[in-house]
């Protein structure tokens, strides 16, 4: 029965080819435009570390005090100051913790023709391989002892390493970073989490994969700017030494809390920390904490783009747009249509069957069209570069799944805009349309 | 006109094809009002000015490795009199930012010492007495520095400068009177004032999100050549020759100190790419919208003249008698124009308190602007005449049905 139906749907398809046409190509249009800012929606919307999404945790300490803060819906800055994370790291009361920031490193090759280059590069400390699941090619991360010794330690990129050693084990040798030569431990393989969670201030959440992990201890004993942001609320003083005892925030910081009675406490040694704080005189407000998961810190900062939401929302609109059309116009050609619906209801068709009939055609159109709309959806995913930023743009692909998607969304949204077209067909009195022929 | 009662009672038969006709014009209206708002606000913002001579003018990114991170000082000095002495260039310096850069410095300027905020929000350049001329800046009022004015400065301390230029926005800002030239502002926390000795017409802030909008035009410039590592230049070449400038420059450079990094892909730029790349997103978002405008209101004619094509053919009889009974071609034609003129109407009427209640919405989501009523209004008239158009060939079809169309069949 469902090939016979099918057979007639196309047949009356072919009968009229404009019709036709017009719907494939307002589904095909529709399903293409939402589809295509859906990949970038997706992809700027992933969760980027989901089996640790819910125990790796940004805390936020307000150090500038309700001034500043109610500016910003009463809260704390975005990043820390050298001496709260000093303090966080001495404590140690998570799992797992570790301070970062991203330090510019420039690698100079110990080939004298090639030219330094620049390569991302943060600091952080030794916990911070095992926190955040960075794989390891070769070696591995360093230990504890070299952070306190710190140590001229580094971890190395899968990249960086087939640069600089064509990709050979180079553990135990030594890569110039700034002109000063590091021991290398660990050669990280392809590790690139995308949003960009662990440093969502200083990189909207997307940047190229780090290549050069080295101490945080190292970097802040050898003056190593941070590569990001620093925000003061007031002038911190002249040098180095003044910045980093001031109240000036840079530093990004995460804790290890597997379960939520840990992170409770977690929150509550927080609150104690800057209770502490209070009654030193260094803050002369209350605390004013948060704790925040990878899932929720993504949402605080906003990683999605404007861009992405809005066109999300108005390729919505365009699909809801033709969708009323193609309902409009799967109801003029069933309708034209009353004079066979009546013969087939009189020579016995049920109501049923009337539907079965219509919603197998228009599943037809349906499928038609996802195949234009995923046409157009290549054509559309290759022109986000257009809009977004490259390093967005290059993670909005046409993958198996969004294949499916699109052809699932156009051949349901049409079979849902035929039910009233079909419900229609399947009102028409056999009486009537054998008598007026 | 006159034939409005029987359009309606016609209509009353055709319900679900009146209201599809009527839902889809309100819903394009909507996006089309709102898209194409985003796009004039997008295009605004591309071509804002920046105040340079962009078309002379180039950038290049360097960093020196392996020096120690606040005494790149000599090394920029060398840097700079040889890009100075390069064929083709106009003159160079070395800042810490630019317009449209994406990153720099801000901080608050005060008048009063003892003001707790700030007057208003400004972008600090640091650079030498060629800063004027390289940018290409004209100066309205007041003098430009003197190079025995310039000091050196790790950018971990720069000190309070003596002197400052100003851009007219922020002198305006902290003088309304006019009468900013000579008078003194406090930069950031500091109770040491500072000069303004000039005033310039325009210089934009590093900046183009929408964030910095605000201070879009409020920057100063202090006598301070930064000694860090990293460092920007900007050369300006001589009229027509930016192209030999952006290969000469780079290469001298290098030749002078190999020791150095600039970046493959944002290291060396004209100020035509500075700018493309800084607007990257508002360009791309205004054809995107632009392209779905265009999709939707094709489609949406399309599904105009399919249904009233159906129209047409059901109502055949009716047709031949209506012309039977007298009526002429003119009177068929005008009935379908008016007919979809009337669910246009209505279609429109909706769609322009969705268009304005979807930018309401817009408003609290996206911190976009208020849609301005001259675009709900051209919307309307553009989707009245859309369907006008559409419905027109289906109209001309229906007026040549023949009277004797009335006596087949029935």
């Amino acid at each position: 029965m469902f090939a016979y139906y099918l057979q007639l749907g196309l047949r009356s398809l072919r009968k009229n080819p404009l019709l036709t046409l017009l719907m494939v190509l307002a589904i095909g249009c529709g399903v293409a435009a939402s589809m295509t800012t859906y990949s970038v929606f997706r992809a700027t919307s992933n969760n980027p570390i989901p089996q640790k999404s819910s125990q790796l945790y940004a805390p936020q300490i307000d150090n500038w005090g309700p001034d500043v803060s109610k500016d910003n819906k009463g809260e704390p800055p975005n990043a820390m100051t050298y001496t709260d994370v000093i303090n966080l790291m001495r404590d140690k009361r998570a799992k797992r913790q570790t301070a970062l920031y991203p330090t510019a490193m420039s690698i100079v090759p110990a080939d004298a023709s090639m030219l330094p280059f620049r390569e991302t590069s943060y600091g952080w400390y030794a916990d911070a391989f095992g926190m955040f699941d960075v794989p390891f090619l070769y070696g591995h991360g360093w230990s504890a002892s070299e952070d306190d010794s710190h140590a001229a330690v580094a971890v190395i990129g899968k990249a960086l390493n087939e640069k600089l050693f064509n990709g050979r084990n180079s553990v135990g040798q030594n890569v110039n970073l700034n002109g000063r030569d590091y021991r290398v431990v660990g050669v990280a393989d392809k590790w690139n989490p995308e949003p960009v969670f662990y440093d969502v201030i200083n990189t909207n959440g997307f940047d190229d994969p780090i290549q050069v992990f080295i101490p945080f201890t190292r970097a802040v004993e050898l003056q190593t700017p941070t590569n990001g942001n620093n925000n003061c609320s007031h002038d911190p003083g002249k040098g180095w030494d003044s910045w980093i005892h001031s109240e000036c925030v840079w530093v990004g910081f995460w804790a290890e809390l597997p379960t939520k009675s840990e992170a409770d406490a977690y929150h509550q040694y927080l609150n104690g920390y800057s209770a502490e704080q209070q009654r030193s005189g260094r803050f002369r407000w209350a605390p004013n904490t948060r704790l925040r998961n990878v899932t929720e810190w993504l949402e605080y900062q906003k990683v999605v783009p404007q861009e992405a939401k809005v066109s999300l929302l108005v390729s919505l609109g365009f699909l809801l747009i033709c969708l009323v059309n193609t309902v409009g116009l799967l109801l003029a050609k069933f309708m034209r249509r009353s004079s066979e619906i009546g013969v087939r209801r009189a020579l016995g068709a049920t109501r049923q069957e009337i539907y079965i009939q219509f919603l197998i055609e228009a599943a037809a159109i349906g499928l038609a069209g996802g195949v234009l709309g995923l046409l157009l959806t290549g054509v559309g995913v290759m022109g986000v570069s257009l809009v977004f930023e490259p390093d967005i743009a290059k993670l909005a692909t046409l993958d198996v799944s969004l294949v499916l998607l699109t052809m699932l969304v156009a051949i349901l949204a049409t079979v849902l805009a035929a039910f009233y077209p079909t419900w229609r067909a399947a009102q028409v009195q056999p009486a009537w349309q054998l008598k007026s022929n | 006109m006159m034939h409005i009662k029987p359009i309606l009672a016609a209509l009353k038969r055709h319900k679900a094809g009146t209201i599809l006709i009527a839902m889809q014009i309100a819903l394009t209206l909507a996006i089309v009002c709102n898209a194409l708002f985003i796009i004039s606000q997008r295009l605004e913002r591309v071509h804002r000015p920046t105040g340079l001579v962009e078309n002379d003018l180039m950038a290049i990114q360097s960093r020196f490795v392996g020096v120690d991170e606040a005494k790149a000082g000599p090394l920029i000095k060398a840097d700079l009199a040889v890009l100075r002495q390069l064929p083709g260039v106009q003159d160079a310096i070395a800042i810490n930012s630019y317009p449209l850069r994406g990153g720099g410095w801000s901080t608050g300027v005060r008048t009063d010492v003892d003001a707790k905020d700030s007057k208003g929000h400004t972008t600090q350049y640091f650079s030498d007495e060629h800063a004027l001329p390289t940018m290409g800046l004209r100066l309205v009022e007041g003098r430009n520095f003197r190079s025995d004015e310039i000091i050196e400065a790790d950018p971990q301390a720069v000190p309070d400068p003596a002197a400052i230029i100003v851009s007219k926005a922020l002198a305006d800002k902290m003088y309304p009177d006019g009468h900013a030239l000579g008078k003194s502002v406090y930069i950031g926390d500091t109770k040491k004032p500072t000069t303004i000795i000039g005033i310039v017409e325009r210089l934009g802030v590093p900046w183009n999100a929408s964030w910095s909008d605000a201070f879009y035009e409020n920057s100063l410039i202090q006598p301070v050549q930064m000694t860090g590592a990293a460092t920007n230049y900007l050369i300006r070449a001589k009229p027509g020759q930016l192209a030999d400038v952006l290969k000469a420059a780079p290469a001298a450079l290098v030749k002078l100190n190999r020791m150095r990094v600039i970046s493959s892909e944002r290291g060396v730029r004209s100020f035509a790419q500075v700018r493309e790349q800084a607007y990257k997103g508002d360009r791309g978002m205004a054809i995107l919208m632009g392209v779905v405008c265009l999709v939707l209101l094709a489609i949406t004619a399309a599904g105009i003249v399919g249904l009233t094509s159906f129209w047409v053919g059901q109502r055949r009889k009716q047709i031949g008698v209506r012309r039977a009974l007298g009526a002429t071609k003119h009177d068929i034609l005008s009935y379908f124009l008016t007919e979809n003129l009337m669910i246009g109407v209505a279609g429109v009427a909706i769609g322009a308190l969705l268009a304005i209640g979807m930018n309401m919405w817009l408003v609290t989501q996206f911190e976009m602007a208020r849609l301005s009523i001259t675009y709900v209004l051209v919307g309307v008239v553009a989707l009245l005449l859309l369907g006008q158009g559409a419905v027109l060939a289906p109209a001309m079809r229906a007026s040549r049905v023949s009277p004797v169309e009335a006596t087949r069949s029935v």
